[in-house]
């Protein structure tokens, strides 16, 4: 079966998500509870602001859902040839450069910082920086996938 | 999500929980727990998370593509890791960096046990401005489901 390898021409390709993704109260407390997350300053505005936050606070791992709720970068440009059934998630890292709160209005732009053959898989990184609308950092997500079996072969 | 279920969790998070910088060492262990993942919690981490994958939810399909079982998504896995630090230091917002590499995956078979993870977690190193790095230990029964991960938590 003939494999597709990643486009390398993507490396260092950059993406905008759009529109700003307002991140409200409902649904920090939505993901908290999803995760068994009931820490009442994901949950209570009065006990997040007692403890000394502007509103409720998101969890650690929050950001993932601007993946799949604000899809952007180059995953779904046919051009990259990233075929999803071949896909794991290897790694993810947020560097939380301040609390993401409910209130923040965020945008995120994401570049695909490696494509590399890591035996017979490909390992393509994604970094996104996620900002407020006003351009205060928020967060620095990098995202890590696995593209099975699809390295170029090998000259033996 | 299940009355029974809420409560559960409500009552397992200790509140007010507060740790100081003073009071931990290189080699403090934050206590193993174990954490039941059903499959009405990858419903709901889809619902959460926009993350509507399939093999997160389908049996027939995930078994059709090789899978053993549904498998959890490796966020909800991520989240779950992440909630022994959050409740360890009593405010989602002291998480300030962590990253995870995936390296097993966590089979949720449909019955009323579920799948169970212990994580339990370490201080690797005492950092500067009262912040420490956190080694996190993520097993199904004898499984690394998670490796390299590490968190650094803001302490008071």
């Amino acid at each position: 079966m003939q494999v597709l390898s990643l486009n390398r021409e993507f490396i260092g390709r950059s993406y905008e998500s759009s529109p700003p993704f307002e991140i409200g109260r409902e649904l920090v407390r939505h993901f908290a509870a999803a995760i068994g997350d009931f820490n009442p300053i994901s949950h209570d505005v009065e006990a997040a602001r007692a403890a000394g936050h502007p509103d409720l606070v998101a969890p650690p791992t929050f950001l993932t859902t601007l993946t799949f709720r604000r899809p952007s970068g180059p995953m779904g440009d046919p051009e990259l040839g990233l075929d999803y059934s071949r896909v794991v998630h290897g790694e993810q890292r947020f560097e939380l450069h301040r609390p993401v709160h409910a209130g923040d209005v965020v945008v995120a732009t994401s570049t695909v910082a490696e494509i590399r053959d890591v035996g017979r898989n490909e390992m393509m990184q994604v970094v996104s920086e996620i900002s407020t609308t006003d351009g205060e950092r928020v967060a620095t997500a990098t995202n890590t996938m696995i593209s099975r079996g699809t390295a170029a072969p090998k000259e033996s | 999500m299940t009355a029974a279920g809420n409560a559960a969790n409500t009552a397992a998070f200790p509140a007010n929980v507060s740790v100081r910088y003073g009071d931990v060492e290189v080699g403090t262990e934050i206590p193993a727990r174990d954490f039941s993942i059903q499959r009405w919690q990858l419903i709901q981490y889809a619902g959460a998370s926009g993350d509507f994958n399939i093999i997160h939810w389908n049996e027939r399909f995930a078994t059709l593509v090789g899978l053993p079982d549904v498998i959890a998504h490796g966020m909800f896995t991520m989240a779950t890791a992440g909630r022994l630090l959050t409740e360890w230091a009593g405010d989602p917002a002291a998480v300030v960096d962590y990253g995870v590499r995936f390296s097993s995956m966590v089979p949720v078979p449909d019955d009323d046990a579920g799948a169970t993870l212990t994580i339990r977690g370490t201080v690797e190193e005492k950092l500067p401005d009262n912040r420490v790095a956190i080694a996190l230990d993520a097993r199904l029964g004898d499984n690394k489901v998670l490796t390299q991960a590490r968190a650094v938590v803001q302490l008071a």
